[in-house]
């Protein structure tokens, strides 16, 4: 079941949309299970694409295309680096080699307590900052070195 | 009017067309794989790709309508550049092993390779993986590395099937065809998805590695199964059929097949095949030569009509019955003196009978349902009993036509239907008689008198009002009644309020025939005449002799618990029949007779469409087509006119000289009604799941594997439940006036309340009895 809240979401961005296509609202809605969750479970599909009058599959087929939905529990803090073409030029290799080091997880991973999980990314569309990684894809961190990622770690992990 | 020149040719073509389909109206190919005539235009494959006069770069062929004066080239430099470009990359991850697919040899992909493939990859990485997935019974999906995600399967699920079971997950390199959580693909059409793949990644589970496709011949045939009539390729090794695909036909099943038509001939060599007469000899069965068996068959008849009277042999065919078999089936009956002989054995109510102008039909061609812009659906399980007619009206409610049911369930059609009525049974009339009270009163019109009695005393309901305003406002408005409809206690009611509401909204009302020869069985006059007792009453009041042709008694008829009372009372019971069954248990003689393919005949669609086909195999042991085994038996009985050398000259005896639009009519004349009395208690509603109809059907073993095919159980709303004190899943007795039977109980909030839905034409339920009447449940 959706929660109230996640409803009350989606009710406002139905109100975007006309009446009889309410699957326009199929990324938000799976955007705000996540935000709530952490990541969107195939009941969680399902019970979107009755909410939505849609096909369960074409919700999966969204679900599935875009990376920065989170197909199985992440970290409290995801951060997801992205390795296309600009930020691999740039050292994208050892941002993720730095990472893997200091948490312990490869890429796809979650620490075992649950804190942080890393994920690879695709072109977040700023590569002027290469390299980079996005917290929770709310937050962008770019120009990353070893000190900043140590330093945002340490950060991270006083929340 | 578009003028266009494509290769140097110049073509007119309609406004809006796609320069493909232009190519194809000038007889000139364009390879491609997504593109597919009957569904929607994905342009993901880029096979089609052609170049066009002042493009820029090549364009794909699909989805670049016309143009006035656009000059295509198909095959200049740089079109096949394109061609073999976009060739390469399909082949970067196709597995090149062609020798060991299932596909190999009628492969679109394989095809086009030898014209714009390479001789050797110049691909040296490791080429993708996708997982194998198990879709079902019917669809293998093993090799899901083969996919060239072209979508037909996808397309086709979600446009013709109605439902979006299968789709693309992931992307780019990763996207996989799936279906939802390894849910299994359970459309009743998902066959076709075979025939569209255009490589070997979906291929029939049943005919996997059986055969290659050049070592079988393709043999022409009709299926015997629904009112349709699908046109058939059987394909035929060894004198065995190894598969059934469709033969085009726009105006019949277009380039399509249901499941049932496609995977039924698993069942035709079935284990339980008779193929050898056998006789009932002091409470054993032998096998006997036939001379034997026929002599024995002449001689009681004989004795039966010499000692208590002719009118005391029945003759019962079911509607898969050819048009020939039915036709020296009541022949051979009335030479004997006897006028009892049907083939509508689920029928309970024939009170239509001498009443109605001419044989009930479709009252329309199949095509012009696609034309109809307002449907009135009336009784109907119609995705399961009537599939293709099924994709047919969703075709034309996608297309912004209505669609409103009466029903007793409410089965999913995957369409948009406008207005619903689901009620017990009992109130189908009533129901119906508003909704013509509503016409009426709109249109101001009077009701003739003949219907007056229904009308007594309705009120009318909103959603009656709604469906007589959507009938109304329609230009092409139809009324059919389903099997169920057919199959209910006052069918001719239903069938006399259709005639008056079609009357007055300008439409038309037809039936959707039940069997492949629903149609025929009245042209070949295997309908008693105005002495002659019709299926229900010689099985009610039984008979000394019984001529079954292909009857199941138990799961055949509308009472089966009645059926096999009168066989177990009758002294004589021939049994022509293509399988052993439980006729073992009441027949005296069982005659083993060919099943569609092994046999020449006639089915005459709803539609009233004739089609003739010819045996594709030889038959099975000592099996004989139906029709010769009659024949002898005229002779040997000494019938007079039993003398034909081919089944066509029988059908040439039955339909010379017809005008068969001529015998079709659905109006009924000087029928008086009466209102039935109101029934107390439970009622029950029963469909005869679509993998049941017939004998044929029920020994495919894929198809009696899938979805469809579960054993029956019973299925209430909810709140009659809680009121019984019974939870969902538990065991329950249900009881009928004829017997009981001990079935797991569902709840089923989408039924009417009073009603206890549970299937018939399953060995599980029929002791039950009736389709229709009151029924009970309680704890087992």
């Amino acid at each position: 079941m959706l929660s109230d809240q996640i409803q009350t979401q989606i009710n406002r961005e139905l109100g975007k949309y006309p009446a009889d296509q309410k699957q326009s609202a199929v990324m938000a809605a799976l955007r705000f299970v996540q935000d709530e969750k952490g990541w969107i479970a195939n009941e969680d599909m399902a019970d979107i694409a009755v909410y939505l009058g849609m096909p369960q599959m074409a919700v999966f087929e969204v679900a599935t295309f875009y990376h920065m939905y989170n197909l199985k529990p992440m970290g409290r803090h995801t951060l997801t680096v992205c390795t296309n073409i600009s930020c691999m030029l740039c050292g994208s290799g050892e941002t993720v080699e730095h990472l893997s080091k200091r948490l312990g997880i490869g890429l796809g991973e979650v620490t075992a307590d649950g804190k942080f999980g890393l994920r690879e990314g695709e072109c977040m569309g700023a590569c002027v900052d290469a390299p980079m990684f996005t917290i929770n894809n709310k937050k962008l961190c770019g120009r990353l070195t070893s000190e900043k990622i140590d330093q945002i770690l340490a950060e991270l992990d006083k929340q | 009017m578009i003028n266009i020149e494509i290769d140097g040719k110049k073509v007119e073509v309609e406004n809006g067309r796609s320069v493909i389909e232009a190519a194809h109206q000038a007889g000139i190919y364009i390879p491609h794989f997504c593109y597919h005539k009957k569904l929607s235009i994905a342009a993901n494959c880029r096979m089609c790709l052609v170049q066009v006069e002042k493009a820029p770069k090549p364009l794909p062929a699909c989805a670049t309508p016309v143009a006035e004066g656009m000059k295509v080239f198909t095959a200049s430099e740089q079109a096949v550049k394109a061609q073999k470009g976009v060739m390469e990359f399909l082949l970067i991850n196709h597995p090149l092993d062609c020798p060991i697919c299932d596909q190999g040899g009628e492969c679109e992909l394989q095809d086009l390779a030898v014209g714009y493939g390479g001789s050797a990859s110049r691909y040296q990485e490791e080429k993708r993986v996708v997982l194998h997935k198990d879709i079902g019974p019917l669809v293998s999906a093993e090799e899901m590395s083969r996919c060239i995600n072209c979508t037909r399967c996808v397309r086709f699920g979600i446009e013709i099937g109605g439902e979006m079971e299968l789709g693309q997950a992931f992307r780019g390199e990763h996207a996989e065809i799936m279906s939802f959580v390894s849910g299994t693909v359970n459309s009743e059409l998902s066959g076709n998805m075979i025939d569209l793949c255009p490589v070997g990644a979906l291929t029939s589970k049943p005919f996997r590695y059986k055969a290659r496709t050049w070592e079988l011949s393709r043999r022409k045939s009709i299926s015997p199964h629904d009112s349709l009539g699908s046109n058939l390729a059987v394909q035929v090794m060894d004198n065995r059929v190894m598969r059934v695909l469709p033969l085009e036909n726009e105006a019949v099943n277009e380039c399509w097949l249901s499941d049932k038509d496609r995977f039924s001939y698993e069942g035709l060599n079935s284990a339980q095949r008779l193929t050898r007469p056998m006789l009932k000899q002091g409470g054993r069965w032998q096998e006997v030569e036939w001379q034997v068996a026929l002599e024995y068959v002449a001689n009681g008849l004989r004795q039966v009509g010499k000692e208590a009277g002719a009118e005391n042999i029945g003759a019962l065919a079911t509607g898969n019955s050819t048009l020939e078999e039915m036709y020296l089936l009541q022949k051979l009956v009335r030479g004997l003196g006897s006028d009892n002989v049907d083939f509508r054995l689920r029928q309970a109510d024939f009170s239509a009978d001498g009443k109605q102008l001419g044989a009930p039909w479709l009252g329309m061609s199949v095509a012009e349902l696609n034309q109809a812009d307002r449907f009135l659906l009336v009784g109907s399980f119609l995705r399961k009993d009537q599939p293709l007619l099924a994709a047919r009206i969703r075709h034309a409610v996608k297309r912004g036509a209505q669609a409103s049911v009466l029903h007793s369930a409410d089965d999913d059609l995957l369409m948009k239907v406008a207005n619903k009525l689901i009620v017990a049974p009992s109130e189908m009339v009533s129901m119906l008689a508003q909704i013509l009270q509503t016409l009426a009163a709109e249109k101001k019109a009077a009701v003739d008198a003949s219907v007056q009695p229904l009308l007594q005393g309705v009120a009318t309901s909103a959603t009656a009002q709604a469906i007589a305003r959507s009938l109304m406002s329609g230009e092409r408005s139809v009324i059919l009644l389903g099997n169920f409809a057919q199959q209910h206690p006052q069918a001719a009611q239903l069938q006399l309020l259709a005639q008056h509401i079609a009357a007055l909204c300008n439409g038309r009302f037809g039936f959707l025939g039940e069997a492949a020869n629903s149609v025929g069985g009245y042209l070949a006059q295997a309908v008693p005449s105005a002495k002659g007792m019709n299926a229900a009453a010689m099985l009610a009041s039984p008979r000394k002799a019984y001529l079954l042709l292909n009857v199941e008694a138990e799961l055949d008829t509308q009472n089966g618990a009645q059926a096999v009372a009168a066989m177990q009372a009758a002294d004589m019971v021939v049994a022509l029949s293509a399988y052993k069954h439980q006729a073992s248990e009441y027949a005296d003689v069982m005659l083993p007779i060919s099943p569609f393919t092994e046999t020449s005949g006639t089915f005459v669609n709803t539609e009233g469409r004739v089609q003739s086909f010819k045996g594709a195999v030889k038959p099975l042991g000592e099996a004989r087509p139906a029709w010769k085994v009659l024949r002898v038996l005229g002779n040997l009985l000494n019938v007079a006119g039993f003398d034909y050398d081919s089944s066509e000259a029988v059908r040439d005896e039955v339909l010379k000289g017809m005008e068969v639009s001529s015998k079709l009519n659905n109006q009924l004349q000087g029928l008086t009604v009466q209102p039935a009395a109101a029934m107390h208690g439970l009622q029950r509603v029963s469909e005869v799941p679509i993998y049941a109809t017939d004998a044929v059907v029920r020994r495919s073993a894929p198809l009696q594997a899938t979805h469809d095919a579960l054993p029956p159980h019973a299925a209430m709303h909810g709140e009659e439940l809680k009121k019984l004190g019974v939870t969902p899943g538990a065991q329950v007795k249900v009881k009928t006036a004829q017997g009981s039977a001990q079935l797991a109980i569902a709840a089923d909030d989408k039924l009417p309340m009073g009603v206890v839905r549970v299937a018939a034409g399953h060995a599980s339920t029929a002791w039950l009895g009736a389709m229709f009447g009151t029924i009970s449940v309680e704890r087992a």
